[in-house]
């Protein structure tokens, strides 16, 4: 009789479908996974207590550098929390100015994940090409606002750094009369191709019991067919005045997480077209006068969080009465995302895992901190 | 007749004094009642339970007010006072604002029961408040380091964590 063993392989930390330096401790038998572990912490920079030396504004961007791609969006969390503590108002139109530039990066977050996902199922590099396209274009936008691509650092507390120059209206609406074809175009590589209808059909299914044990949040809790999005269940900033959907999966397979993706952006797009509507009614500048930068909020805490392009992300932060946070604690959507891993991988193939990895999203600078 | 006084406004508890309330009857063991001299830097509004409870409460809060979603846990160092903070952060899949629980162990025994049977949302959370400020989760099947490699000595996030030198790099690297 021959027997067999089962086998163990690391895929990563340096593995291409990792996206960054992540480790999977993955045990096989034959070509099906038996058992994954996760292995954390090779980007491990103790992000939190760094913050705790700095005063409050010069976290400000720290955040930039923990999900790179959001970095407008990690602002805003931080901005929100902060403000809570210390009790500060943000005039309407920074509130504008704000999500504005945060549903912008929902749209580039998601374009840059669905190409990056179909890259990892062996399409290599041409489809990730059409979803990096248009997030280019969304990232002149960024610079032109903040003199920085990626590492925006523009939100200050009360409201954002400086105004939108007057050229950024008239592109951003040339950018969106692009963008419903452009979306359209890169669902139609995944909805048309039967290869990729292979690879993610009915693959890394996590039903909606155990999403909500385990904590997931953003796309992969949606794709399991829970309409949880923070923007409408407990509503922050002005998300009360625009009328948007909240797209949810059936099954809460890989397919499912992208086709909320790619809903999403749409959403996004619906929700900068009301945005361009009534953002020159809107009171007030660009940052509330009255509001001190080097703050010192009164001694207590406070947790602010919204809805990232990859679920919640919070910020807790204690403060004891100084210039400097006592306590800082970042709530990490991709790092919470990661629990149900090792489930979701289970029973299927070696190759099925850097796809349904792909299909949480992550970025590592979030997940280690 | 029925009177027909209206509602008086804000007449809907929040979710903390109703968890309060409840608690009271339900579970009184549970509560923690603080004194009133407490510093500023440690008074709290919140609900505080025994970390002995916590299960028990974490259990009646999900079946009984449907906040289901662990969504965050904290751990603080009020190094001053000598206790280790932990906030649970409970969300409900219906919407609305958070249901937050404490939990205060002294820093020379931190120990707490692992929420892993109950919710296993808790497994990275409790692994990380492990590895950084070196609370123990009784009943945590896999209590390892996250972020620290294995062989790391001490909690870098506790604050008497020695801010500059350690056995790796030398003193003042």
């Amino acid at each position: 009789m021959i027997t067999t063993d089962e086998l163990q392989i690391n895929i990563g930390p340096q593995h291409p479908s990792t996206h960054g330096v992540f480790r999977m401790l993955i045990t096989v038998d034959g070509e099906t996974v038996v058992n994954l572990e996760p292995v954390f912490g090779y980007l491990h920079r103790n992000h939190e207590q760094l913050a705790e030396v700095n005063t409050y504004l010069q976290n400000m961007p720290y955040t930039d550098r923990l999900d790179y791609f959001n970095s407008m969006a990690n602002n805003h969390a931080y901005a929100l929390a902060v403000e809570k503590l210390a009790g500060i108002e943000v005039p309407e139109r920074a509130e504008y100015i704000r999500v504005l530039m945060v549903e912008l990066t929902r749209i580039l977050n998601h374009a840059g994940a669905v190409g990056f996902m179909i890259n990892d199922m062996g399409a290599w590099q041409t489809p990730l090409a059409f979803g990096i396209r248009e997030r280019e274009k969304i990232l002149d936008l960024f610079e032109l606002v903040s003199g920085a691509r990626m590492m925006c650092n523009y939100f200050r507390f009360g409201g954002v750094v400086r105004d939108l120059p007057d050229d950024f209206i008239p592109r951003l609406k040339k950018l969106m009369v692009a963008m419903p074809a452009y979306i359209d175009e890169l669902e139609r590589l995944l909805r048309e191709n039967e290869i990729l209808l292979a690879r993610s059909e009915g693959i890394g299914i996590l039903p909606r019991e155990v999403a909500v044990s385990y904590g997931v949040t953003g796309p992969v809790l949606r794709g399991s067919g829970i309409a949880y999005d923070i923007r409408k269940a407990e509503p922050y900033s002005i998300y009360d005045r625009f009328d948007f959907d909240v797209p949810v999966g059936s099954v809460g397979d890989v397919y499912d997480r992208f086709l909320v993706r790619i809903e999403e952006m749409r959403q996004s797009r619906r929700i900068l077209e009301q945005i361009i509507e009534q953002l020159p009614d809107a009171s007030g500048g660009h940052i509330n006068p009255k509001a001190r930068q080097n703050v010192r909020p009164p001694v207590g805490d406070a947790y602010a969080r919204i809805e990232s392009p990859k679920g919640e992300l919070g910020f807790y932060l204690v403060s004891d009465g100084s210039t400097k946070p006592y306590r800082y604690k970042v709530r990490a959507p991709s790092f919470i995302n990661l629990t149900p891993l090792g489930d979701m991988c289970r029973g299927y193939k070696v190759a099925d895992i850097v796809v349904i990895l792909g299909s949480i999203d992550i970025v590592m600078g979030e997940v280690d901190r | 007749m029925a009177s027909t006084s209206p509602p008086l406004p804000n007449a809907r508890p929040s979710p903390r004094d109703l968890l309060r309330e409840q608690l009271a009857t339900v579970l009184p063991h549970a509560l923690v009642t603080l004194p009133d001299d407490l510093p500023d830097l440690i008074r709290t509004a919140d609900v505080v339970v025994h970390a002995d409870a916590l299960p028990e409460v974490v259990q009646f809060v999900i079946d009984h007010l449907g906040y289901g979603l662990l969504s965050d846990l904290a751990a603080v160092d009020y190094v001053e006072h000598g206790l280790f903070e932990l906030v649970y952060r409970f969300y409900s899949i219906g919407g609305g604002g958070d249901l937050v629980i404490k939990v205060r162990v002294p820093r020379d025994q931190p120990d707490v029961p692992s929420l892993m049977a109950i919710l296993p949302a808790a497994m990275l959370h409790e692994r990380e408040a492990y590895d950084l400020f070196g609370i123990r989760f009784i009943g945590h099947p896999n209590l390892r380091r996250i972020y620290m490699w294995d062989e790391f000595e001490g909690f870098p996030m506790r604050k008497d964590f020695p801010k500059q030198g350690d056995n790796y790099i030398g003193e003042g690297a």
